[in-house]
């Protein structure tokens, strides 16, 4: 199949069926409406279920359910939207439920804008809900990319019983681009017999099965919790993705960067080097796991001065960058949060402050 | 010797939890009974929620899924959307359903959404102690309402039966209470009519059960029963609020 050009809402939601997931829950929000208009047509279409639910509360909570009893599931939302269920997304953590979740940012906090924006990154990579959980989280910074890390996220989510989270702006959810959906992405659902309450008839068994978070033994809760840490654990030994750009050079700058804003940042690096000046990116692909190891090599060449990391948001990764330099590197951090996107020129004004 | 009663295949051997008096007991078994009777264990889910009853899965022998506090509604909404088949329902106390789950049951029934709830009714939050619940009685003492229920302050009782057959959709709603045999026997029909019309394809039905918390009242078990006959009955009218009849004959 050749490539067609879609809405980055409208790619999303194709994205997913042709995943294998037909069973959709929703509530409207900007800038991701498009996502949930998209599939009550195309849901009918190919079988699958689309419900609007009253709010994201009960969507988070409708998605514990269907996948408790064993389905492929998923729902897109915004900043907002996000909070809301966050309550859900806690619980889904906790009864290890594997359910995909699309978060088109925008700005904040409150209401904020409903122009594009990281400014999520915390509630996605370090929790929102309470308790200690992770989601895996992707960045994407086209809509081509959108729709591949959509159809990778379901058997993601299958393998580690974990909800994934592809965190997009409003970007990527209300531009055109030409995508092509990799039929090789398609994925089976996996067996989920041994733990999913999907009648007992249905897998031939005289045994319950319970979905559940509560542990009121601390010896049990401490248990589960070390199951779920065992599991981040290998999200962060298996699941690291990221992207290098100019990295064969004597850069002098090692810029840090994710989603929409790397695309600015790779005009930028074209155009220092046009003027003579060498800049490199890393751009993390996985927001969790990070690319802390990648990061801390890149940022340790002996040309490198400093690590920039250029954010929509008021600085927020850059405390995981931080982390990841470990000192090695001065971190210096660039953003905004109302919703403009910083121009190259701008951001190469930035870079040459540093010097 | 041929046993002539018997425990209920679809409840385990565990003993519950509840206190001394308290009516769950006698509502998980009209629940096993009736699962029991419609040979529907093999393909039911049910749903726990927060409250004194978060534990009933233990006391049950088929598939259960644990909600968060109140949403339990929009749990079931998700099974039965992708898995029409099963026979799914929510068990679910009144400050669950009826203060923080409010949204989530009244969309759920307003949508038809072809799973049963029960609801058990005692006027108070039982899990945490005995705080005062929106189906408190006017006067009534709890641990938040030490004085007791002042409507001046914080409303009326909430009659969530009258409340939810008010919609148009929903399929069959009705008050039954647990109090003596003879309720008991009425609250059994009815909750054996609502599983009975989910497994017909008829949309949402709600078995409100009149309840007592005997540890929360500070009352006996007996004093209990009384004191919700004298109560509770006057206030929270039994009854069949709407039927399926009554939506077909629209």
């Amino acid at each position: 199949m050749g490539k067609i050009l879609m809405k980055g809402n409208e790619a999303i939601g194709e994205a997913a069926i042709r995943a294998g997931c037909l069973n959709y829950f929703a509530y409207p929000i900007t800038p991701q409406s498009e996502v949930a208009e998209y599939l009550s047509r195309r849901m009918p279409e190919v079988g699958g279920v689309f419900l609007q639910a009253e709010s994201e509360i009960a969507v988070g909570n409708m998605l514990f359910g269907a996948a408790g009893c064993g389905a492929r599931v998923f729902t897109t939302s915004s900043s907002p939207g996000i909070s809301l269920m966050s309550e859900a997304i806690s619980y889904i953590s906790s009864a290890q439920l594997p359910v995909v979740f699309v978060n088109i940012v925008r700005g904040g906090p409150g209401l904020g804008g409903i122009l594009p924006s990281q400014a999520d990154y915390f509630q996605a990579t370090k929790g929102g809900g309470h308790g200690d959980y992770r989601l895996l989280v992707m960045a994407p910074a086209s809509v081509q990319e959108a729709v591949e890390m959509v159809m990778k996220a379901f058997p993601l989510a299958e393998k580690y019983r974990n909800p994934v989270m592809i965190l997009g702006d409003g970007l990527i959810g209300q531009m055109m681009e030409p995508v092509e959906f990799p039929e090789h992405l398609r994925s089976e659902p996996s067996n989920k017999d041994d733990w999913a309450t999907n009648g007992m008839d249905t897998r031939k068994s005289s045994k319950p099965n319970l979905v559940k978070s509560l542990f009121l033994n601390a010896e049990l809760l401490e248990e589960h919790n070390l199951v779920l840490k065992a599991k981040y654990d290998r999200m962060k030994q298996e699941e690291v993705r990221y992207e290098s750009y100019n990295m064969d050079t004597d850069y002098q700058a090692l810029i840090v960067s994710f989603g929409t804003m790397s695309r600015v940042c790779r005009t930028v690096i074209d155009n220092l080097k046009a003027q003579g000046f060498e800049t490199a990116m890393i751009r993390p692909q996985t927001l969790f796991p990070f690319p802390e190891g990648p990061i801390k090599q890149a940022a340790l060449k002996e040309s490198c001065k400093v690590v920039i990391t250029l954010e929509l948001n008021m600085g927020q990764m850059v405390e995981d960058v931080e982390r990841s330099v470990q000192g090695n590197r001065p971190v210096h951090w660039y953003g905004k949060a109302g919703g403009d996107v910083p121009t190259p020129e701008e951001v190469i004004e930035v870079i040459k402050s540093f010097f | 010797m041929a046993k002539t009663f018997k425990k209920p295949e679809a409840l385990s051997d565990q003993p519950t939890h509840y206190c001394p008096g308290c009516t769950h007991g006698i509502i998980h078994r009209l629940v096993a009974e009736v699962i029991d009777e419609l040979g529907i264990r093999g393909r039911t889910v049910g749903i726990s929620p927060v409250g004194c009853a978060v534990l009933a899965y233990n006391y049950f022998t088929f598939d259960f899924q644990e909600a968060a506090h109140g949403r339990a509604p929009a749990v079931a909404t998700g099974i039965k959307r992708v898995r029409p088949d099963l026979i799914v329902f929510t068990y679910q106390g009144d400050g669950d359903l009826a203060s923080i789950g409010m949204g989530e049951i009244i969309h759920a029934a307003n949508r038809g959404e072809k799973f049963t709830t029960i609801f058990v009714n005692n006027t108070v939050y039982g899990m945490t102690g005995g705080q005062m619940a929106p189906t408190t009685l006017q006067g009534q003492r709890t641990t938040t309402s030490p004085a007791g229920r002042n409507v001046e302050e914080v409303g009326m009782p909430v009659k969530m039966a009258e409340l939810i057959s008010a919609l148009e959709t929903p399929a069959y709603i009705t008050r039954q209470a647990v109090l003596k045999p003879k309720y008991v026997v009425r609250a059994k029909k009815a909750i054996k009519k609502a599983f009975q019309y989910q497994l017909e394809g008829r949309c949402f039905s709600l078995v409100e059960l009149v309840s007592t918390c005997p540890t929360n009242w500070g009352l006996t078990p007996v004093e209990s029963i009384t004191w919700a006959e004298e109560n509770m009955l006057p206030y929270f009218k039994l009854g069949e609020y709407k039927t399926p009849d009554e939506v077909e004959e629209d």
